[in-house]
């Protein structure tokens, strides 16, 4: 992250705080839609305070764990198992191509349609937007894997199992461990636009509020723990990836 | 020969490599692939009636979905809602990218410049473009103005980043050489700079025309009246899952389309990269 | 179990051609070769002369075209702990360290922590690498790597090791370093070794027997049996003679190939 970002996201909070007040105090445009930090602070502090603030992170987070969860399931094993099957692979190819090229929310109705406006739409969602991109980079990962290392462990005594447990795996991680993390990040991208719609709760519900109820202050905060929340699964996964991957810059 | 459990390696080789397939044959393949899909669609549909499964209506075959899309065709619907959304694409994608690219070349190549605009950039870019959405609505009504501006936004930033990085990528090697034999100022920008930097500006247009296809479905949602987005939703209210499913197609042909024409003039004009 | 005083690799009429029939291009003719118990034979020749693809046969990684292999009398049907490979690639696990790749055989055989951890202490002191063990790859020169990669076959006791111009993406220096190393090993070890390499000087140096092999399709030109003492001077006479003569009956080749 570094001290620069930092500062720059000092910079930018300074800037922010000296169009919005200076605004307030000029008059250019009318105050509402230019909320200060302030404003948006004491938004935040009241939601936090009831206890809402916490319900509707809760739930987003809910959703996106189940959702991404399940499609994570279904990506690794899939993935696997497509990567290593030549038949699979042109079965599978076809699906891809075609439902590939179609953005994701453009199928949002259609989930509200087939599980009505409650838990298991959004779920839904998140997994079949979190899958596609996923299960493609999963078995990206498994065809790169290094074919002379396969030879090498064969060599050694393998058994097809061996081969998949010890050689496969653990050479197809890096690109698993990206995959996944670029699969939450979609997550996030997408649930705010699927808690819009039918939604009584969650992140992107509390800022379409704030339109309705012309709370533009409310947008805000709400925008920000959404960038606060992203940022801070971002670093947590990089951490864990760094870990988990010690060997490949290990000093 | 026996079994040659040369098949575990030889078939993770063959398996994991795949074969080169010249052009046309890919091509071909890539047909075929979806065709197989479609045949595959057909038969759960079908299924789906046959045994009774459940309410047909919410898997309609692609026969159904290609019919409703005739249909809204031949009475010139379909073309009004697809001309609403490519307008707005349009000139979302292209404020967006002017934008971004201008900015990016100043940013990238002035440090007064880039020290302004990157605090903002980097406060704003963790944070979900949709869920600005309703700012803008708020700011601007639920007019076209918010759309577009919403996909200007939502554009910008992969843009802009991209240029900023492909300035500041370039070998310093280059830039040696080009001063050595006499470059400057303007001269050095447009000879050079701009040049090394295109491969990543092109990239990052790449990046925000998906993205303008990936959002403005759900600027089309909420308050419009015409737009594939428009019809998806709307399609929800009598359960019209064939111009739902149909809509969706059309705009995944749109955004491929998009895709392949940034393509296009990638390889013309970083013909250098790939002479082929 | 060894066919006593047999051939420990039986190379029978193993032809190999590649590509859909018609279009066939015909990698190896047919060889015809018997290597000895502790014997180390180099294969040499120009390249496309199919020397690797004669080693990949044995080590079961291709199927010939025709012909058999024979490992202490048993056919070759795929790649086996009983053919331990060298590639010059190194070939090392990145995710594993040292002792990770050194063990790697005695654990796919399930066999117990303590015994692993004399079999990696025995190898990586013959290859001199022991201070090196807890290391990831990554942390390694070329040649350490290919020490490792040597201590892992080892390790896993194979009848017969396999090497494929193992040391030629090593410097001119470290190359040199490595054949004295892999010619002490081999008198500790005395394993039955086929090694591929595209160097006269590598071959003279390290072989028992130097088998130089036609351009494509490949085929046995002519075998040298290298009557030097077991350590062995770069710059004796006797080596200098082996040299030139095997270099003379090379160049007939690489000018058939740029034909």
């Amino acid at each position: 992250m570094g001290t620069t970002r930092a500062m720059a996201m000092l910079g930018a909070f300074a800037l922010w705080a000296a169009l919005a007040h200076g605004n307030a105090w000029l008059g250019v445009v009318n105050p509402v839609l230019l909320p200060t930090p302030v404003e948006v602070g004491r938004v935040g502090l009241d939601l936090a305070r009831s206890g809402e603030l916490a319900r509707h992170v809760l739930t987003s987070l809910g959703r996106i764990a189940q959702g991404f969860g399940l499609a994570a399931l279904a990506a690794l094993t899939l993935g696997l198992l497509v990567g290593m099957c030549v038949p699979l692979r042109l079965m599978t190819e076809p699906v891809i191509e075609f439902v590939r090229p179609i953005p994701p929310l453009a199928f949002l109705p259609m989930f509200l349609v087939w599980f009505g406006l409650g838990e298991a739409s959004k779920v839904a969602f998140i997994g079949y937007t979190t899958f596609f991109p996923m299960f493609v980079a999963i078995t990206a990962s498994v065809l790169r894997v290094d074919v002379v290392l396969l030879r090498a462990a064969a060599s050694l005594g393998a058994t097809r199992a061996d081969l998949v447990r010890r050689v496969v795996l653990p050479a197809a991680l890096p690109g698993i461990a990206v995959a996944l993390r670029v699969g939450v990040g979609l997550a996030l991208f997408v649930i705010v636009g699927a808690e819009f719609m039918g939604a009584d709760a969650g992140l992107g519900n509390l800022i379409m509020e704030g339109r309705t109820f012309f709370n533009p202050a409310q947008i805000v905060m709400g925008a920000l723990v959404l960038g606060l929340l992203g940022s801070l699964i971002n670093t947590l996964l990089l951490a864990a990836e760094r870990r988990l991957l010690r060997w490949r810059t290990a000093a | 020969m026996a079994q040659f459990l040369s098949s575990v390696p030889e078939l993770m080789d063959a398996g994991l490599r795949g074969s080169r397939l010249p052009r046309g044959r890919a091509l071909a393949l890539r047909l075929g692939a979806v065709a197989a899909f479609l045949a595959l669609w057909s038969l759960l549909s079908g299924a789906v009636v046959v045994l009774r499964l459940f309410n047909p209506i919410f898997l309609p075959g692609p026969w159904l979905v290609f019919g409703s899309l005739l249909d809204m065709a031949a009475r010139g619907q379909l073309w009004i809602h697809l001309a609403a959304t490519l307008e707005r694409v349009a000139l979302g994608f292209g404020t967006g990218a002017a934008v971004g690219v201008a900015l990016g070349l100043a940013a990238g190549h002035l440090p007064p410049v880039r020290n302004v605009v990157e605090p903002v950039v980097e406060l704003l870019r963790p944070i979900p473009p949709l869920a600005m959405l309703p700012m803008f609505i708020v700011w601007v009504g639920i007019g076209e103005a918010s759309k577009v501006g919403f996909i200007t936004y939502a554009t910008f930033f992969p843009i802009f980043l991209t240029t900023v990085n492909g300035v500041r990528q370039i070998d310093p090697l280059l830039l040696r050489a080009a001063q050595s034999l006499g470059a400057r100022g303007l001269g050095l920008f447009t000879r050079v700079i701009l040049p090394a930097a295109l491969p990543d500006i092109l990239t990052g247009l790449r990046l925000g025309v998906a993205l303008a296809f990936f959002v403005i479905v759900i600027s089309e949602f909420i308050g419009a009246e015409h737009g594939l987005g428009y019809l998806i939703n709307d399609g929800r209210n009598f359960f019209l899952v064939p111009q739902m499913l149909g809509a969706a197609v059309v705009l995944g042909l749109l955004g491929y389309a998009g895709n392949g024409l940034v393509r296009l003039l990638e390889r013309r004009l970083t013909r250098w990269q790939h002479p082929a | 179990m060894t066919t006593a005083g047999g051939p420990k690799i039986q190379i029978q009429r193993v032809a190999k051609s590649f590509g859909a029939p018609g279009r066939a291009m015909e990698a190896l003719g047919q060889i015809d070769l018997d290597v000895a118990e502790r014997e180390l034979v180099c294969l040499l020749g120009p390249s496309g002369c199919g020397k690797s693809t004669l080693l990949n046969i044995v080590a079961g990684f291709l199927a010939p075209t025709s012909g058999t292999v024979l490992v202490d009398g048993h056919p070759v049907s795929g790649p086996a702990p009983e053919r331990g490979v060298v590639f010059q690639e190194y070939a090392l696990f990145p995710w594993r360290t040292v002792t990770g790749n050194v063990e790697f055989g005695p654990l796919l055989q399930s066999r117990p922590a303590a015994e692993r951890r004399r079999t990696v202490d025995r190898y990586l002191d013959l290859v001199g690498l022991r201070a090196h063990a807890d290391k990831f790859p990554v942390q390694l020169s070329g040649g350490m790597k290919q020490r490792v990669a040597i201590a892992r076959a080892l390790a896993n006791n194979p009848a017969v090791i396999l090497m494929d111009e193992p040391f030629g993406a090593l410097d001119a220096q470290t190359r040199e370093v490595l054949q004295d190393e892999l010619s002490r090993i081999q008198r500790v070890e005395h394993k039955t070794i086929l090694f591929v390499t595209h160097s006269i000087r590598e071959a003279v140096y390290l072989a028992d027997r130097v088998v130089v092999m036609t351009s494509a399709p490949g085929r046995i030109k002519q075998i040298f049996p290298i009557k030097l003492p077991e350590v062995r001077d770069r710059f004796a006479p006797e080596f200098t003679q082996y040299e030139s003569d095997i270099t003379r009956v090379v160049r007939e080749e690489v000018a058939k190939v740029q034909e």
